[in-house]
């Protein structure tokens, strides 16, 4: 019994070693060698726009590779400052302390604005709530408002869905949403609001449960699930969540998406970067829903 | 010739020695590495912070409560499912079942054993959370209860699995001696091979238990992750947040060293008391029962 205690201890330690091993990928973009390599990591917002832009640059460039993963944005930022990735994905800006935690390290994160994203409110397709303000929003996650009926809606009980909180969308909703964009605001996300670690468990329930509310990003909406038009005043003009509403500004609830590199990027970095601005590139960004950056 | 036998003897029993300690020497550094990485916790967050309601890490809220409540609320749950199945299952297997039957199941509970918990949490979230809302009328299925059933389905072939070993380890003649004395199979199984096996017994359900504590993947599918402290009389059928769930998704995103890194790291230690408690209680439960025992048969 001891043996085999110990002997499972030991596997385990084995195991953890390997995996530790195998996960520890470390920037290298080298040049003297034929194929250059470029590691890129962070918000799952941004991983299957990424994915697509890697695909489609090593089918014009044999001679890069790029590994893209995911994790979320503070997980991206927290990699570059590590050292582990060339660039790094957020759907959030680096904050203060993390530019300072970068330059103890010896990192200098130089910021892209590379696409741009809304977040879509979604609900069961049974639910009849077409539209909402941003004040409902705010107090139905803040917990003021429990019941559809509230809200023009049936007698239901809310249930709200979140993204977890190393999630970049769900700091920005808190930020925009929740606190209505005023720094100053403290309000919190109500205690009993479920955190779900991905998408594809927010659109799971979503689309299974008439009683929630949930957002994501629009990226990520799929079309068993319904979207609210979101506006700023009751009385005013609602706007559902489109290419043309963001770009034009009218659509409330949207944000810029930014890839970080450590300093001014050369070689193929650089040359991969400059290609995420071309149109080529941006036309991507549209056939997977995401918003590309308006041409300078 | 002689001594090279002797040579080699001595460094397969030094050997088998080492791994017979590094069990100790394993939890000891573990020990110690979550005592130095969860302990400077105590000293940046005050201790009225930790255990208040409220956990929302990224505006500096550490109350420990929900968490600490979350995970005992569905390892209990999980409890109340698995042990009366898993025992009965491995009664079934052990004493009624039919010889190929038993060659069959005992297998079977095994390979179910070793289905990875994600698949489980997967069927949690697309069958279970849904069947639970419309059976229950629930507002949502994502709750402590959908947590409880999962984790129980998995400590269920750890219990059924050490369990039936341990039933099948009590010798013949203690069954033959009591059904030559006129007991039916139910009062041999009940009165005489269940409490010849106790220790092996309650060892499984301890090893179940620490199972379903510490798992982590399938609980964050399908409880909801909501930090509520689980008081009310209905907050098994609501949403919880376990220490484990809360681990697993935000150490990915946490800077080293930050105050909020430690806070994750003292739920881990927080972890490890409980599941270290559970298991003195247990090994000290079975300790007593065989000194009875022994008492008894001198």
């Amino acid at each position: 019994m001891k043996i085999g205690v110990s002997t499972i201890c030991m596997l385990l330690f084995v195991l953890l070693s390997s995996c530790g091993h195998a996960s520890e990928s470390t920037p290298s973009s080298s040049h003297t060698s034929q194929i250059s390599t470029i590691v890129n990591k962070g918000s799952d917002t941004l991983v299957n726009l990424a994915l697509a832009w890697a695909e489609k640059y090593q089918q014009l460039n044999p001679n890069v590779e790029i590994s893209v993963t995911g994790g979320g944005s503070g997980t991206g930022i927290a990699a570059l400052i590590n050292g582990t990735v060339d660039i790094a994905n957020a759907s959030r800006q680096i904050k203060p302390e993390e530019i300072q935690q970068a330059k103890d390290n010896g990192v200098n994160p130089v910021e892209y604005v590379v696409a741009r994203d809304a977040i879509a409110i979604i609900v069961n397709t049974e639910n009849p709530v077409n539209q909402l303000t941003i004040q409902q929003l705010s107090d139905i996650y803040s917990g003021k408002i429990n019941n559809w009926k509230e809200v023009g809606g049936e007698d239901r009980i809310i249930v709200r869905l979140s993204r977890e909180t190393n999630s970049g969308t769900h700091v920005f909703f808190l930020e925009n949403v929740i606190r209505l964009g005023d720094p100053n605001n403290k309000t919190l996300f109500s205690t009993d609001t479920l955190l779900l670690p991905s998408s594809e468990g927010i659109t799971a329930e979503t689309r299974d449960n008439p009683n929630v509310i949930g957002y994501d990003g629009l990226g990520y909406v799929t079309p068993d699930v319904k979207v609210i038009a979101v506006g700023s005043k009751l009385d005013g003009f609602f706007v559902l969540p489109s290419a043309d509403t963001v770009n034009n500004g009218q659509y409330p609830i949207a944000r810029d998406l930014y890839m970080y590199t450590n300093g001014q990027p050369t070689g193929a970095i650089a040359d991969y970067i400059n290609w995420i601005m071309t149109p080529e590139a941006q036309a991507i960004v549209t056939q997977l829903g995401f918003v590309p950056i308006a041409k300078p | 010739m002689e001594s090279t036998k002797n040579w080699i003897e001595y460094i397969l029993t030094r050997l088998i020695k080492i791994s017979g300690y590094s069990a100790i020497i394993f939890v000891l550094m573990i020990f110690y590495f979550l005592l130095r990485e969860g302990l400077p916790a105590i000293g940046e967050v005050s201790f009225a912070n930790l255990i208040s309601i409220r956990w929302y890490p990224i505006e500096n809220y550490f109350g420990l409560l929900p968490l600490i409540g979350g995970s005992l609320i569905v390892t209990l749950g999980a409890a109340i499912f698995a042990i009366p199945i898993g025992i009965c299952t491995a009664v079934f297997i052990a004493e009624v079942a039919p010889r190929w039957a038993r060659d069959i199941l005992k297998p079977l509970v095994e390979v179910l054993g070793g289905i990875p918990s994600v698949v489980l949490g997967f069927l949690g979230i697309l069958i279970l959370a849904p069947a639970l809302r419309r059976l229950l009328d629930l507002p949502t299925g994502l709750t402590a209860m959908a947590g409880s059933i999962l984790l129980g389905g998995i400590a269920i072939p750890t219990i059924v699995s050490v369990a039936e070993d341990a039933l099948d380890s009590v010798p013949r003649s203690y069954r033959d001696a009591a059904l030559a004395l006129g007991a039916t199979q139910w009062q041999t199984i009940w009165r005489v091979t269940l409490p010849a096996a106790r220790s092996g017994v309650l060892t499984a359900i301890m090893l179940g238990i620490g199972r379903a504590i510490g798992e982590t993947i399938a609980v964050m599918m399908v409880s909801g992750n909501a930090a509520v402290i689980p008081v009310k009389w209905n907050s098994f059928f609501l949403p919880v947040r376990t220490m484990t769930a809360t681990i697993a998704a935000e150490m990915g995103e946490v800077a080293k060293n930050s105050t909020h890194y430690h806070v994750l790291f003292f739920i881990g230690l927080v972890l490890f008391l409980i599941s270290l408690g559970i298991n003195i209680a247990a090994s000290s439960a079975v300790f007593v029962q065989r000194r009875r025992a022994e008492r008894i048969l001198s």
